[in-house]
């Protein structure tokens, strides 16, 4: 158990356009806390978690898990262990023996290792593969492996590099919600990459954004989901995303397609001297309304069961998705009046930083 | 409206598909049998007297006899045998030790100007053998190594080694970057990383590697017989002697090619076992 610190270590990769990949990351992950990392590809995710193991250089900047300073030590000092996304089995080994590699270079008693490898075992439902070879598994019972490796060594950190990513859609639903069990139980501090957002959201005590290398936003997923802290994290935290969109700024609020939407005297403050504004709102907030709004032309709809997407088109060109009750959706080309449920569910940015206002 | 279904009825494609089949696998056994033949050929008359060898059309049924085997041997066999032996062992073992490291370094572990070593030990393959056989001689020979089994074991390492160091990088690169990093994590050092995750996974490499180098060193044919006469002499120089101008002693050189095969085709047959096919099947994925 223990602390993970970022302290401001970036990745650099040289060459004559050096390649910043993880830049200046500030982060810390608590004690027994279940930090996700997520971004899209390149936004330097994998290479954060990788520096933590060891397996990247920290170019500038320090790593520490608990009170030791780990920048310089090698993978195998670290009292860390992984999980690949590829599994990364030793294949010519059987599986009880993927498990105990690990603990036998560390010179464990063979009894201590047998009964650490079991206990793994049992508690990931292996127990009838310990004598298998990784070619005779299933995907998902190599992913199983993969994790058991890891928990034998009970190490101070998890670190998972994309775990579910080639498993099937149900497979990786049921996966996510063991790891999660798993790792509460265990209460060993985990960092999980991943760009799948339904994992980050639903796994993580807290989410880090990152993008370009740069962290974005570290915060509870609800908090990320109420109050993304700019329009990058608005637009990639949420499924269908937030619309976003620029417009002109008057006195009361913002006009969305000929519809006035009135801000908060709090916010119009924060945005004093801006004649434009980057006004984002969730799908959700939206709904069908009978009279007043803006219109809409509808050019796609999603039917999802208990509820539709709606994709359409304002009058200015903009492209809008509402989210609309399943039953009832309007058809394609029609034109539909679309209302704010609630003007407090608006996202406000600054057209140029793309900082959160207020 | 009506559709009227135009297919054949599922049977009649059915039956079609295996005749196909059936006339497939007969070309292949009609062209395998044309390779096998000469092998069939020469196993056979290894074990007629010499003079049914001769017969026209060839005897199909005959007294087996191990005549021939005997007389192979009474001329001389076993020193050459034992030379070939010597020579393919000591060479395989160098190659192995020298390309493994190589071909490790070349693939795993590469640093800048690694293309340009994998270009030179290529570009060593390139000459052609008999361009170099007057230097190599005049040279054997003033290092004492002519009719030497030295010589040979130091020319067919230096002609294995490049191929054996591309063979064995090819088997290096399939070796996937996360088990190794997995094995890092999961605190090998670079000893135990080699010995206990990458060779094993490259194991059927080596045994391919190997085997490609048994066989050209117990065919070569070129050198050996530049270079050596009877003392260092290997077993492809002895059957050469077999071509005389008194004629030529069909059964007992089929009795000799015989020997001189099996050696070779027993080797293939245990490195066959650890050809397995994906050497990381399951590793990954």
């Amino acid at each position: 158990m223990a602390e993970v610190v970022y302290a401001d270590a970036s990745r650099v990769y040289p060459g004559a356009h050096a390649v910043r990949a993880v830049d200046r990351l500030d982060l810390t992950v608590s004690d027994g806390e279940f930090l996700v990392l997520v971004g899209p590809s390149g936004s330097g995710k994998s290479t954060a978690l990788r520096m933590c193991a060891g397996l990247e250089d920290v170019d500038e900047g320090a790593i520490r898990i608990g009170e030791r300073e780990v920048t310089d030590l090698p993978p195998k000092d670290r009292d860390i262990a992984m999980v690949f996304q590829s599994y990364a089995l030793y294949p010519h080994m059987t599986v009880a023996d993927n498990m105990a590699f690990a603990l036998r270079l560390r010179k464990m008693s063979k009894e201590d290792v047998s009964t650490r490898v079991k206990e793994a075992a049992a508690m990931l439902d292996l127990t009838k593969y310990l004598d298998r070879k990784p070619k005779a598994l299933s995907g998902g019972q190599r992913q199983r492996v993969a994790m058991g490796r890891a928990i034998v060594r009970e190490p101070s950190v998890f670190l998972m590099d994309e775990p579910l990513s080639n498993l099937d859609a149900k497979l990786r639903v049921e996966t996510r919600a063991n790891i999660a069990e798993l790792q509460q139980r265990l209460g060993t501090t985990t960092i999980y990459v991943t760009h799948d957002q339904v994992e980050a959201m639903t796994m993580g005590d807290r989410v880090a954004v990152l993008k370009d290398g740069v962290l974005q936003q570290c915060a509870s997923p609800r908090e990320l989901y109420d109050r993304p802290a700019n329009v990058f994290v608005a637009g990639f935290i949420g499924s269908p995303a937030m619309n976003l969109g620029n417009h002109r700024l008057t006195d009361e609020g913002v006009t969305l397609g000929g519809l006035a939407v009135p801000l908060a005297r709090s916010a119009l403050d924060a945005a004093d001297g801006l004649s434009e504004i980057t006004f984002g709102v969730r799908p959700e907030a939206l709904d069908l309304v009978s009279d007043g709004g803006f219109t809409l032309s509808v050019r796609l709809v999603e039917e999802l069961g208990a509820d539709a997407y709606v994709h359409g088109e304002l009058e200015s060109g903009e492209k809008m998705v509402v989210r609309v009750d399943g039953r009832t959706p309007p058809r394609l080309g029609d034109r539909v009046r679309v209302g704010l449920r609630d003007t407090s569910e608006v996202h406000l940015f600054h057209p140029e930083t793309g900082l959160r206002i207020p | 409206m009506t559709t009227v279904d135009t297919r054949p009825p599922p049977v009649t494609r059915k039956r079609k598909r295996r005749i196909g089949s059936i006339s497939l696998s007969a070309l292949t056994w009609v062209i395998a049998i044309l390779f096998v033949f000469p092998l069939i050929w020469m196993v056979l008359t290894s074990f007629k007297q010499e003079a049914d060898a001769y017969t026209d059309p060839p005897k199909l049924v005959f007294g087996p006899t191990l005549d021939q085997f005997a007389g192979v041997i009474d001329r001389g066999f076993l020193p050459y045998l034992a030379n070939s032996a010597g020579v393919t062992a000591m060479v395989t073992l160098i190659v192995l030790i020298f390309a493994i490291p190589a071909a490790y370094a070349l693939s795993i572990a590469p640093v800048k100007g690694t293309t340009n070593a994998l270009g030179f030990f290529l570009s060593t393959k390139m000459l052609p053998v008999v361009a170099a056989i007057i230097p190599l001689y005049v040279i054997s020979q003033n290092m004492k190594l002519l009719d030497n089994v030295w010589a040979l074991v130091i020319l067919y390492t230096s002609m294995n080694l490049p191929l054996a160091i591309w063979m064995m990088r090819s088997f290096f690169l399939e070796v996937p970057t996360e088990m190794m990093e997995a094995a890092r994590v999961d605190g090998a050092n670079l000893p135990t990383l080699l010995y206990k995750i990458i060779l094993p996974v490259v194991a059927p490499g080596i045994a391919a590697t190997a085997l490609i180098c048994v066989i050209f060193s117990w065919t070569e044919f070129f050198y050996a017989v530049n270079l050596t006469a009877a003392r260092a002499g290997t077993v492809p120089v002895f059957l050469v002697g077999f071509i005389t101008s008194e004629g030529l002693y069909w059964a007992q050189l089929s009795a000799a090619a015989l020997l001189a095969s099996l050696p070779v085709m027993i080797v293939g047959w245990i490195a066959q076992n650890h050809l397995v096919r994906g050497l990381s099947m399951g590793a990954v994925k």
